[in-house]
């Protein structure tokens, strides 16, 4: 059993703090995990990647292949498409909709929301929108791990919250409560 | 005890539990978070390991060196090309020879995904004659550190250890072990083995050079080599390297069917290598970096064995492997998978929105507009994102400290007006001596030191210089009245406009300081303030 997750998106959109919640729950499920990230130079604002793996066998390369992961899960629309040729014909993708311009070419954004909507499996949520509705917007992040949770077999979506607990434990219960929260209408929403 | 660690954090732990007493760096990607960990590891438990950022790479390696003299255990960090200005005294330190246990940790960064060149440091250690390790995952990493103090302080020789990108910035759980106790203090003496006057050094070459075998013997016997394979003939076998060996793996999920050779440890281990070729038709070798051990292999294996790697073609000469390009090399298929996406277009890295570095370009553009032979010399940190739009105003971005010598050497040539743009870190770590060079001259360049108050790119991590810039370019004799600080904000590009005209059209040495604070390491003070405030 293995689920490999490709997360997307641009420097500072916080796909990290996704990993590392999915990261804490595959370490209580007792899975192997690997988690290559990207630091420096493309933070600044560039496209940003992690391939996280988790397997219940010991995992060799840190670096997923073409065709073989899961789950991509994207904080932009472009940033998903940008690993696409990395998913499994069966995989799903999970995307905010809303595109992050900081670009001056950024590409027609009908034309990057119907080649998403051609793939097999796509979840597209407008989190933008739903975050400011929930008054969430600071946890978009988690909204979205909510909706991927549908598809993150390995992981009980009572140990993703369990995770959410121990990483922002320090930032105070309503921090923790809010991330939960937002967990929820991901898992929720469609 | 388990903990999930990024490569450079397993490096960073193995390091503490092997008795370390202190770490030595400049901050540069992938190795930057090594020092962070254990400056976070000190913060936290007290420790009295010494932790301080350095000036430059060299800096720190001598004092990691000073260290190893008096007895102790010392840890020296650095990115691949900060391996170029610490190579002066790491060359050297294996001809001294150490005290107290040394292990130069460098990080290379094949695809230079945060660099301006691909160099492989294992040449480095052959160079310099040194055993050189390299972990293939983050338990090896961690593991290695106890064995490399180990070997360094029974060898009594420094010992490399190198890493990549790939390793050091990804995570997994890596089981730890007992930690040892600190050496105590002492320093080397009644011997001038560490004065390298000719005939000394002549003396302790001729002793390094001596123990080679002894050297590549612990490297045929090395618990992180591994060669299996039945007594019988195959068509292939494959040497792969640190890494490297992961992506061979990947391709095999139940075992790799023919002979292979995992290589961790250097110098190459000639008599191993000769065994296996021996059962094999063919080598591939998969290795991270540059043909190392692809070339040396030519040298060592007979004709009839074919070796196939990256000068042969199989593999890309350049770039990060991955377990497609593996793949590919041993003629398998890649799994089915999407087309490449239609509508996707690069998103290279900006200046932050609100970054000073922002204003004192707009502000150089503004006023090169009416100098057409303009040339501007860039170097490295975030500014260099000044190369790409919207402001594409820098002409040469090379290492660290090259602008302020290659725009002299330009005026020297006639380029006028050549301006230098660097930052305050930047500057102190290989700006001050060039500097020094454009004041005896009185070279006729502008020279740009756009300070905020950090090391940014790496994630703002202290700046050696902060608060002396001013006293420093004055103590090296930069003419006080061509020695101008301004506050790079939009609303100051009047008087930032005029300054810039001002000493270009000055025909000599000019300073101007732009400076104000990095909006990153801003918004984080603001954000402890406010944390500390609500406790």
């Amino acid at each position: 059993m293995k689920t490999d997750i490709i997360l997307a998106g641009v420097g500072g959109q916080g796909i990290l703090s996704i990993a590392t919640v999915i990261g804490q729950a595959a370490l209580e499920e007792g899975l192997y995990i690997k988690q290559a990230e990207v630091h420096g130079m493309s933070q600044r604002g560039g496209d940003v990647q992690s391939n996280l793996r988790l397997s219940d066998r010991p995992i060799a390369s840190d670096l997923i292949s073409l065709g073989q992961a899961d789950i991509i899960i994207a904080m932009e629309p472009m940033e998903a498409l940008r690993y696409k040729e990395f998913l499994n014909p069966d995989g799903w993708i999970i995307t905010s909709s809303n595109p992050f311009v900081n670009i001056p070419n950024y590409p027609d954004v009908d034309a990057v929301i119907s080649e998403l909507k051609e793939m097999k499996n796509i979840i597209l949520i407008d989190t933008e929108k739903i975050g400011s509705e929930n008054k969430m917007s600071k946890s978009v992040n988690m909204i979205l791990l909510g909706a991927a949770s549908k598809a993150l077999s390995s992981i009980s979506f009572e140990k993703l919250c369990a995770s959410v607990k121990t990483i922002f434990g320090a930032k105070g219960e309503a921090v923790v409560e809010m991330n939960i929260r937002a967990l929820e209408i991901g898992r929720d929403c469609e | 005890m388990k903990k999930l660690l990024l490569g450079d954090e397993a490096i960073a732990q193995g390091a503490i539990d092997a008795g370390l007493s202190g770490v030595y760096a400049y901050p540069g990607t992938p190795s930057t978070e090594i020092t962070e960990y254990i400056q976070g590891y000190c913060r936290a438990t007290g420790s009295n390991i010494h932790n301080r950022w350095c000036t430059n790479e060299k800096t720190a390696m001598e004092a990691a060196l000073g260290m190893s003299f008096a007895g102790k255990r010392a840890l020296v960090c650095m990115k691949h090309v900060g391996m170029n200005v610490a190579a002066d005294p790491f060359v050297n330190s294996a001809i001294t020879g150490v005290n107290g246990g040394l292990v130069v940790l460098v990080a290379d960064d094949p695809s230079m995904h945060s660099s301006q060149d691909e160099q492989d440091t294992r040449f480095y250690g052959k160079f310099a004659m040194i055993p050189v390790i390299e972990p293939s995952s983050q338990q090896e990493a961690y593991d290695m550190m106890q064995f490399a103090y180990s070997m360094s302080e029974s060898l009594k020789l420094p010992v490399l250890m190198r890493t990549v990108t790939r390793l050091a910035h990804s995570r997994a759980v890596v089981e730890m072990k007992p930690a040892r106790e600190q050496n105590p203090l002492n320093p080397v003496s009644g011997t001038r083995d560490w004065v390298l006057l000719p005939a000394i050094a002549r003396r302790r070459y001729k002793g390094l050079i001596e123990r080679q075998p002894e050297i590549e013997k612990l490297a045929e016997e090395s618990p992180f080599n591994r060669f299996c394979a039945p007594a019988k003939r195959f068509e292939m076998g494959a040497i792969a390297c640190g890494n490297a060996y992961n992506y061979l793996c990947e391709c095999y999920p139940d075992g790799v069917p023919f002979p292979v050779l995992k290589l961790s440890q250097y110098p190459v281990p000639r008599e191993t290598v000769r065994t296996m070729a021996e059962q094999c038709e063919s080598i591939l070798v998969i290795e991270d970096g540059q043909p190392f051990v692809e070339e040396q292999i030519a040298g060592i294996l007979p004709a009839e064995c074919r070796i196939l790697g990256r000068l042969s073609g199989e593999l890309p000469r350049q770039g990060e492997l991955n377990p497609d390009i593996v793949k590919v090399a041993l003629g398998l298929e890649t799994l089915p998978h999407p087309d490449v996406a239609e509508h996707v277009v690069a998103r290279p890295p900006a200046l932050c929105q609100g970054c000073g570095h922002r204003s004192v370009y707009e502000a150089i553009n503004l006023v090169l507009k009416d100098y057409k032979d303009s040339k501007v010399f860039g170097d490295i940190g975030c500014y260099t994102l000044g190369a790409l739009p919207p402001f594409q105003a820098l002409d040469s971005t090379v290492d660290m400290g090259a602008s302020i010598n290659m725009a002299k050497g330009a005026a020297d040539a006639g380029v006028f007006p050549a301006v230098a743009i660097i930052g305050d870190s930047t500057f102190t770590h290989s700006g001050m001596t060039g500097l020094l060079d454009a004041v005896n001259e009185n070279s006729p360049i502008t020279v740009i030191i756009s300070d905020n108050l950090t090391t940014g790119m790496t994630g703002g991590q202290d700046s050696a210089g902060t608060n002396k810039f001013e006293a420093i370019c004055r103590g090296i004799g930069v003419d006080p009245d061509h020695l101008k600080v301004v506050v790079p904000l939009p609303q100051n590009m009047e008087e930032i406009t005029r300054t810039l005209r001002e000493e270009i059209e000055y025909r000599g040495l000019s300073v101007i300081i732009p400076r104000r604070e990095c909006i990153q390491t801003l918004a984080r003070k603001a954000k402890a303030k406010a944390k500390a405030q609500n406790k």
